[in-house]
């Protein structure tokens, strides 16, 4: 087909498309195909999906975002529109920009009213074809998927080999599934060929992707997790979360199996509800395994009684909280940033936790592991708050590293020697510069024997009722949790010349920030960046805030959860402190950070002006 | 619960055990609950029981939940660790600390408001798993602790202390744990000693989970006249259906078998428990059979004591996850840690 003639200048690998569907029709392959295609093509690439709390019948998006300049939040103007539900056409048709494509199911005409003048439509008959081609309906429903990524691997120019390479290992066994994979594509793809012009965006091959993974971060947080040495983890299932431990199950089939004895160096427990499952954590914990949990806001409610039993009585237990929107049930299969102060304060009486938050999957690896280290030089709970975007939508990331003499840290527990070098042992005293006092282990000595309680109890471990012995203990705890400041992650911080304010943000929101502030700058606002990675805040959180007139906060709740963590926890003034909170459940896009923060700046010189 | 030091010095009579071990070794701190309560009487039952199997006290883990009764693990085997952990939550636990560590021996001390109200999810499936632990409902028909309110075990009719009459019906945590397939089912009388003792030391050598549900008298709450685990209650009502003897795998196994011949099982560590004074047709490795027996004297009104279901044939949690036969906290760190060049391997997957 002809490009020559094409006008309008061409953007290479700098576009946005949404492919709408309905559930449980297995459009997800076709999608993750594309996408996968695009990594391979070595383009900076990211896919969202945003999948109903369903199993069949409700429509579900996908999202591919290509950008040669590395930006992979979500765009919301979408250059072309893969309209394949019926259902939410209207809707649908609606998002796609001026100028934009819409590629639908000509096999039925498109209902008059839908047509928009400023958008061009692709009819692409994959109903019909399909039926002519293929016999079994529910192959018939497949392929049509395939096709039009077909017709999609036409008008965006993705290389065909490495798509066809890719369906050669997905399929290597399957070799019937091959072939209809293969004939579907070609179906959409000659018959786009056949009938499209090229369009003015289109994807050309890079080198940006070497040394880098396409990976999801709740198989990150897995790998943490077996690679930090966890033996023992229990669960119940809820989404976001589940793939956490699904992911585990299949690494610890891998990668422990006993070469020798043939057993499991594991244990994997699925709980009767999230009580259990945090419970089975403090147990193994107790006992000096590595233990961990995954679940997400409902399961941290259930967990609260327990993680004050941890806190008090000063055992490790590491909770992986894939966050998805509350409260309540809310909206499983939607993202957000809810649970920060659930889970700072988890549980009754006066509680504070360490709170990990990874921005991407290599972080989701990286904190994983710091959890463990962190839980059990603490004795403490540790929580890891990754969110549904970050835990189960693909992303592009530099291929993780382990250092091979990375060793756990286990904190202070003493062994037999050390107890018969001690005159006797008390839990909860003496402490050391963190203020934390050495645990001892059951099976080891009956030396280091203690009754552990969530009662009141002494800093010999006795139990009490006196306020001073009680405070002493609480007072201690306090100490502890503020010593860990100094052994969490640091937050990223960088600034622009010329920046008049900070912007604050954490977790999965930073791609979605880092291109705002990128944006403000091409338009002479330059604003300096910190994305806070934990909580207790180290002391370069807090004179960040103060080197600022004022910063925003931009976060993925109502609430302001993490502005007024801020303000609970650092000396800074409230009123250099600005939300912007997004919390409609899908995941951020720059374009919703600049909108508001030019707003409110507006608003700002104008209060300035009248004043 | 402030707990008071005991003297220490020993009678110079006392027996000493395998270990060399007298019985005050086995002991606690001062128990503080009520003079007169059945609770006592089960930790001192305890404390026989751990003497005579001579256990190493540094590997006994003692687990209990909240209330009267899961206070008592302080009152003995000072030299084990123990963990008074949260209402209703021991059985959970007990069930992480064992897939940690499978190579202690777990005693779980729980009462009839923790075991069958607040934690009885967690109880079934402890059950469900057969988790290798020795499971004590220090069963009193009320929540002691919280001063005198009814428990789910409180029977039909049974009085308050204010005289108010209980209408709901009772969970029966041996039929229970029958009917979810629990393989070591007992009932005992905290005043019985000679009949729990021996009861104990069988669980402690089940394969998995080894329920013993203990009617304990609570006396400042549920020991009056209208109360159906009073003293008195318990006595007059109380029907042995077994009596048991507990033969250790080391002793040599002698060939007469309970006076009336009933039945003697082996258990998985090569002891044995020989079952005396059995009615003829009572066979405790037959559900089915246990059950019908149970309702039938249940409907006289009767409290059906003994161990009463035993099948040493289903595998534990730890044999149904395939986990190695040493503690998971012994592997070292070298096995459990894949290493970068394996994952450098795996990355290639993620293309
Ligand atoms: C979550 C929670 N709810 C309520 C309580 C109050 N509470 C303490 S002990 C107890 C009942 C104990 O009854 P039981 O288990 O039968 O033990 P007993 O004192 O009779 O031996 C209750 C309700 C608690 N500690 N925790
Ligand atoms: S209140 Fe009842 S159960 Fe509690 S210690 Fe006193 S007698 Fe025992
Ligand atoms: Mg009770």
């Amino acid at each position: 087909m002809l490009r020559a003639g094409v006008e309008q200048a061409v953007r290479v690998n700098d576009f946005a498309i949404k492919l709408a569907n309905v559930n449980g029709t297995g459009s997800a392959s076709a999608n993750g195909l594309l996408m996968q295609a695009i990594f391979r093509m070595g383009i900076p690439v990211s896919g969202k999906n945003l999948f109903p709390s369903n199993i069949q019948g409700l429509p579900t998006w996908y999202e591919i975002r290509v950008s040669k300049d590395g930006y992979t939040a979500r765009a919301l103007d979408y250059d072309l529109m893969v309209a394949m539900n019926a259902q939410t056409y209207e809707r649908d048709i609606r998002e796609v920009r001026p100028g934009g494509y819409v590629l639908y199911d000509s096999t039925w005409p498109l209902d008059p009213r839908l047509h928009r003048q400023d958008v061009t439509f692709l009819g692409v008959p994959l109903a019909e074809m399909c039926n002519a081609h293929f016999r079994e309906s529910r192959e018939r429903i497949l392929m049509k998927n395939i096709a039009y990524a077909g017709a999609l691997i036409a008008v965006l120019e993705v290389d065909m080999d490495v798509v066809e390479q890719l369906l050669d290992e997905k399929f290597a066994k399957k070799k019937a599934l091959r072939e209809s994979n293969h004939k579907a594509l070609r179906l959409g793809f000659d018959y786009a060929r056949k009938h499209f012009d090229p369009l003015p965006f289109r994807l050309e091959k890079m080198d940006a992707n070497s040394g880098k993974i396409l990976i999801d971060g709740n198989t990150a947080t897995a790998l943490g997790c077996l690679y930090a040495g966890a033996t023992v983890a229990a669960w119940y299932p809820i989404t976001p979360s589940t793939s956490v431990m699904d992911a585990f199950t299949d690494l610890c089939r891998k990668y422990r199996k006993d070469p020798e004895t043939g057993a499991m160096n594991c244990c994997i427990i699925q709980a009767e509800d999230e009580l259990a499952a945090i419970g089975m954590v403090i147990g193994a914990a107790w006992n000096g395994a590595r233990a961990f949990t995954s679940t997400s806001g409902p399961g941290i409610s259930l967990m609260n009684e327990l993680l004050g039993l941890a806190y008090y009585a000063e055992i490790p237990a590491v909770v992986m909280d894939i966050q998805r929107v509350g409260p309540s049930t809310g909206m499983p299969t939607r993202t957000q940033q809810g649970d920060l102060l659930e889970c700072a304060y988890a549980s009754h009486g006066d509680t504070k936790h360490i709170c990990l938050y990874p921005a991407n999957p290599s972080e989701c690896f990286e904190f994983a592991v710091k959890s463990f280290d962190l839980a059990e030089r603490f004795q403490t709970p540790v929580f890891l708050l990754s969110d549904l975007d970050i835990g189960m939508n693909d992303w592009v990331v530099p291929r993780l590293k382990w250092d091979d003499s990375y060793r756990p840290d286990r904190g202070r527990v003493l062994d037999a020697a050390q107890l018969e070098r001690i005159q006797k042992f008390f839990r909860y005293w003496p402490e050391d510069e963190n203020f934390v006092a050495a645990r001892t282990l059951p099976g080891v000595s009956s030396k280091g024997a203690y009754f552990t309680r969530g009662s009141g109890h002494s800093r010999t471990g006795a139990y009490t009722e006196m306020p001073e012995e009680y405070q002493e203990v609480v007072d201690r705890l306090l100490r502890k949790h503020q010593a860990a400041a100094k052994w969490v992650p640091e937050p990223v911080i960088e600034r622009r010349t010329g920046a008049q304010f900070g912007v604050v943000t954490l977790g999965g929101c930073d791609a979605a920030v880092r291109e705002a502030l990128d944006v403000l700058d091409s338009r002479g606002i330059p604003a300096d960046f910190m994305r806070i990675r934990a909580f207790p805040f180290p002391e370069s959180v807090e004179e960040f805030l103060n080197d600022h007139e004022f910063n925003f906060i931009v976060e993925q709740n109502r609430d302001a959860q993490m502005k007024s963590l801020l303000l609970l926890e650092t000396g800074v003034a409230k009123d250099k402190l600005r939300s912007i909170c997004v919390y409609g459940g899908f995941p951020l896009s720059a374009k919703r950070v600049t909108d508001r923060i030019a707003s409110q700046l507006g608003e700002l010189t104008e209060r300035a002006v009248h004043r | 619960m402030p707990s008071i030091a005991k003297p220490t010095a020993i009678h110079p009579s006392l027996h000493r055990n395998e270990l060399g071990l007298t019985i005050r070794d086995y002991e606690g701190s001062m128990s503080t609950l009520c003079a007169g309560c059945g609770h006592d009487s089960i930790t001192a039952a305890i404390i026989r029981a751990c003497w005579e199997i001579s256990l190493a006290p540094h590997m006994l883990a003692k687990m209990s939940g909240i209330g009267c009764s899961s206070k008592t693990p302080t009152y003995f085997v000072s030299g084990a660790h123990g963990f008074n952990s949260a209402h209703g939550r021991m059985a959970a636990i007990a069930t992480g600390a064992s897939a940690a560590n499978r190579e202690l021996t777990y005693i779980g001390v729980s009462g009839d408001g923790d075991s069958l109200s607040i934690g009885l999810g967690h109880l079934c499936h402890a059950i469900r798993r057969n988790l290798k632990m020795l499971y004590i409902i220090e069963n009193n028909g009320v929540y002691g602790l919280t001063k005198g309110q009814f428990s789910a075990s409180a029977d039909v009719g049974s009085k308050s202390k204010k005289g108010e009459p209980n209408r709901m019906a009772p969970i029966d945590p041996v039929a229970l744990a029958l009917s979810l397939g629990a393989t070591f089912v007992a009932r005992s009388f905290s005043g019985d000693k000679d009949q729990l003792v021996p009861i104990l030391k069988a669980a402690l050598s089940h394969r998995g989970f080894a329920l013993v549900d203990v009617i304990s008298p609570c006396v400042t709450f549920n020991d009056h006249a209208g109360s159906t685990k009073s003293y008195l209650y318990t006595r007059n009502n109380m029907l042995k259906a077994t009596e048991t003897d507990f033969v250790p795998p080391a002793s040599e196994i002698l060939a007469t078998i309970g006076r009336n011949g009933a039945v003697s099982v082996t258990m998985h560590d090569g002891s044995v428990v020989r079952f005396k004074g059995v009615p003829p047709d009572y066979d405790p490795t037959d559900r089915k059979k246990v059950l019908d027996y149970l309702s039938e004297h249940h409907g006289k009104g009767e409290v059906v004591t003994g161990l009463l279901y035993i099948d040493e044939s289903v595998p534990d949690m730890h044999e149904l996850n395939n986990t190695p036969a040493q503690a998971l906290t012994k592997i070292p760190f070298e096995k459990l840690c894949p290493g970068s060049a394996a994952l450098d391997t795996l990355q290639e997957e993620f293309r």
